[in-house]
């Protein structure tokens, strides 16, 4: 495909959040969206077990399906999708500088929505030691090996990580025949909920609580990992390992660009609808904040796009500060009037419990009681915010 | 398939050591075999260093490896834009944090003048944080080493072997040498047949010494290897050090370096842990901190910058200072032992060394061939710039599926993903696989000693 010097909307990354907003845009909008991979869809694409759709399309899909509906549905509104394109630089404008099999080229835009997703964290970013093998993978890798290509990496792998993604991993090596021998958790519960976390014993896989990965060992391949947890040090013969989760925003664009970021997610700050520093910039889906399931990121990117659709003034930048240590992060990280999102959603950086409170000038505009832990989806009401005084987050622990 | 006919030279060994005197003999006009052990090339020492191009300023003076680094350095420098090898002409600072450091400057700049590096310049506290605004504010004084280069580690002995090969050369992986006799000609036996060859030169690396007893009966010296754990940060780090920042060196190391790499990161590294095994190099989560914790003082800006990988290498050290290069009397062997850590900077001044140690009696080819190698640096323009690359394979590192497609193929293809990797940087970056490992299990089907995956039942 011949890419246009110029669109309306052009939206960076073809998973759920990106496709959600080309449906909604399209049929006013010139839209084009971007994907770098081969088919557009985003990590649905490689999750070839339920549930997904119900939101959008309320029936109860696989993945893959789950992410033809949403192209087709965007294709179906007008949009353009170009694949194996990658955005290498954003510039004010706004526009991008992309490079494809057609080379290097620039498309400038009336708005640019950034969607591009969540990664997991890697093995150098939990600083596991020991040897570096081959099969070590992070859990996208594993499930592109064996619903994309048909493939196994391993046989008898250790899965590090007990969030939903790492019980995704059981379900992955299930249908490829591969049987992992112990799940890793440095927490002292698992971190997905029940009854997530009974599923390994239903599968007779043993799960290490309080233990972490102390090295792997083995020179071409994986042949043993060593674990450090109550019990002591304990080496597990394994011919692989999973490093899943912690999840993280793919945001490398990001950091050499004009645009801010924000320290607590990682993700770009955004205003309720979803604009960035430069308001030329739009922003949603995973990318906010690692990570929520797909139907999340897909009514987030509606949101986004309904809003800038309905074109409103521009917002008073009336910034969220959170307060203390045990809230991490907060988005939007700027409130104000308006449509877009409604509700503030909030990370903890620890378990706590408490009464949560958004205030403005010392007086609680908006408050729930929270008792949950890092990872766990926790949301409040944004109220239309209106004047000029910053608002602040507070949790009163007790 | 094993090596068939009679060869003027067998190297032993395809490290970048290795790969420079391959090179040297075949544009000499000798017929060269290269063995190497593992399944690939790079795959010892040569696989993890600082990547630095170094002039020898700080070589023990009058010492071999002082000259096999000044002539390495100078032949790098003429050849590097024929081999379409990148040069980042970085320069560097050699830095003293304490009163005591500052002291030993001036007797380093002697020292270095007495190497034949006559350009260096002492900079004040001021002019130091002018040149590197990012310094940390116990940097006190410094001296500039004007022609200390950053180079791609890989590209480089890659290059090397690719031209001796285009010029005759023949290259047997997955062979290790399991000992060898002499009766006019040498025959060494490998796990992969018999090989017939004039003069045999042990490149073997941290496995030099024990090769010299496999095919002398005795070593004259003993490898202990000195292993070196470095961190990566990803690429908006590399902006906070222009030039390679180095400490002022003990007489056992050159210390804990900051510099930014030719493919556009930072690393922070290395340690020196002498250890008695060979091949493996663990990675040890406390030290990686700790280097951490060191860059940081180095460089405070590096707080909160991601870092996106780490690696440890084994320089093969030995119990003597210089380098152990000597020709056997009377059996038409030479080693070439003990290069520790500059082995980088001195490959293309060993090969020199050794080719003169030789003193065999060649016809140079009449046009010897010049391969231009596929850039992968930050330096040179990328493959991803050019149109008809058939898009990005690995996002982080913006590899794309021509480079992969073309470094599997070829007489030097890739035989391992850690070869694939030093060929073309995929999933060398951010996500380490995350979005690239599934296309690359299918490209690299039929290419791999060791697939990456198999069918699923």
């Amino acid at each position: 495909m011949t890419l246009p010097d110029e669109v309306d909307i052009l939206i960076v990354g073809g998973g759920p959040a990106g496709l959600a907003a080309a449906a909604e845009l399209a049929p006013h909008r010139r839209v084009l969206v971007l994907e770098r991979e081969p088919e557009a869809g985003g990590i649905p694409r490689h999750c070839g077990h339920y549930p997904f759709g119900m939101r959008e399309f309320h029936r109860l899909m696989r993945g893959p399906d789950y992410a033809r509906a949403l192209v087709a549905r965007a294709q179906a509104a007008g949009a353009r999708i170009a694949t194996r394109v990658d955005v290498t630089a954003l510039h004010p404008g706004p526009a991008v500088s992309v490079t494809g099999d057609a080379g290097v080229a620039r498309i400038s835009a009336l708005h640019v929505l950034l969607a591009t997703g969540v990664r997991e964290s890697s093995r150098v970013q939990r600083l596991i030691g020991g040897e570096k093998p081959g099969g070590v993978l992070p859990t996208g890798a594993l499930q592109g090996m064996v619903y994309l290509e048909g493939r196994r990496p391993f046989r008898n792998p250790v899965i590090f990580g007990s969030e939903l993604v790492s019980f995704s991993a059981i379900m992955t090596c299930r249908h490829a025949g591969i049987r992992p021998v112990a799940m890793i958790e440095e927490e002292p519960r698992a971190i997905a909920r029940w009854p997530a976390a009974i599923y390994p014993r239903l599968h007779g896989i043993p799960l290490h609580l309080s233990t972490r990965i102390a090295a792997i060992e083995g020179r071409e391949r994986v042949e043993a990992v060593v674990v450090e947890g109550p019990a002591g040090q304990q080496r597990i013969e394994a011919d692989g390992v999973i490093v899943s989760g912690r999840f993280r925003p793919e945001a490398t664009l990001l950091a050499g660009s004009h645009l801010a970021r924000d320290a607590g997610t990682g993700g770009p700050r955004i205003d309720r609808r979803g604009r960035c520093s430069d308001p030329g910039f739009l922003a949603a889906g995973n990318l906010l904040r690692a990570a929520e399931t797909a139907g999340w990121c897909w009514a987030e990117g509606r949101a986004v796009a309904r809003a800038l659709l309905a074109g409103e003034e521009a917002p008073q930048a009336v910034e969220i500060t959170p307060e203390g240590d045990a809230l991490a992060w907060v988005v939007p990280q700027v409130a104000g009037a308006g449509g877009g999102l409604d509700r503030i959603q909030i990370g903890l950086a620890r378990p706590a419990r408490g009464h949560l409170s958004l205030r403005q000038n010392g007086v609680e505009i908006a408050s729930r009681r929270i008792d949950s832990r890092p990872k766990r989806r926790i949301l409040m009401s944004l109220p239309q915010v209106t004047g000029d005084a910053p608002l602040t987050l507070h949790l009163e622990e007790r | 398939m094993a090596l068939s006919g009679r060869f003027d030279v067998a190297v032993i060994g395809a490290g970048v050591v290795g790969c420079a005197i391959a090179r040297r003999f075949a544009l000499a006009g000798a017929r060269v075999a290269v063995i190497e052990r593992a399944a690939d090339i790079l795959d010892g020492a040569s696989k993890g260093n600082s990547a630095i191009l170094h002039t020898g300023f700080d070589a023990p003076p009058g010492s071999l490896e002082q000259r096999c680094i000044a002539a390495g350095h100078e032949e790098y420098l003429a050849i590097h834009g024929r081999l379409g090898l990148p040069l980042i002409r970085s320069g560097a600072l050699v830095i003293a944090w304490s009163d005591e450091e500052e002291a030993r400057l001036p007797e380093l700049m002697e020292k270095a003048r007495a190497n034949g590096v006559g350009d260096v310049e002492p900079l004040d506290r001021a002019a130091l944080h002018a040149a590197e605004p990012a310094l940390g504010p116990g940097a006190q004084a410094a001296f500039l080493v004007p022609r200390e280069y950053l180079v791609d580690p890989w590209s480089a002995p890659f290059a090397y072997l690719l031209q001796a090969l285009e010029n005759g050369a023949e290259l047997l992986r997955g062979a290790e040498v399991t000992g060898g006799r002499r009766d006019g000609d040498w025959w060494l036996e490998t796990t992969r047949g018999t090989v017939q060859a004039g003069l045999v030169i042990n490149a073997a690396g941290n496995f030099g010494d024990l090769m010299d007893e496999r095919l002398f009966g005795q070593r004259d010296f003993h490898i202990r290897p000195r292993k070196g754990q470095f961190i990566v940060y990803d690429k908006p780090a590399a902006a906070l050090a222009q030039h390679i920042l180095l400490p002022v060196p003990t007489p056992k190391t050159k210390g804990i370096v900051v510099c930014r790499t030719a493919f556009g990161n930072l690393l922070v590294g290395p340690t020196a842990e002498d250890q008695d095994e060979r091949e493996r190099a663990t990675l040890v989560p406390e030290t990686l901190e700790q280097l951490r914790a060191r860059g940081e003082e180095i460089v405070p800006a590096l707080k909160g910058q991601e870092v996106t990988a780490f690696y440890a290498g084994l320089r093969p050290a030995t119990e003597f200072k210089d380098y152990r290069i000597r020709a056997h009397e009377g059996q038409s062997a030479i080693t070439v032992g003990g290069i520790r850590s500059t082995g980088l900077s001195a490959a293309l001044g060993i090969a020199q060394h050794v080719e003169e140690l030789a003193a065999l009696a060649l016809t140079p080819p009449a046009d010897p061939v010049w391969p231009e190698v596929s850039n992968i640096s930050e330096a040179l323009p990328r493959d991803w710039q050019r149109p008809g690359h058939g898009g990005i394979l690995c996002h982080c590192e913006l590899a794309t599926r021509r480079e992969v497609l073309a470094a599997l193929d070829g007489p030097l293809a890739a035989r391992s993903l850690a070869g694939l990797k030093r060929r073309t940087r995929v999933t060398m970056g951010r996500c380490q696989g995350f979005f690239c490992m599934a296309e690359l299990a299918q490209l690299t089907e039929g290419h791999f000693t060791l697939p990456l995956a198999e069918p699923a039942p």
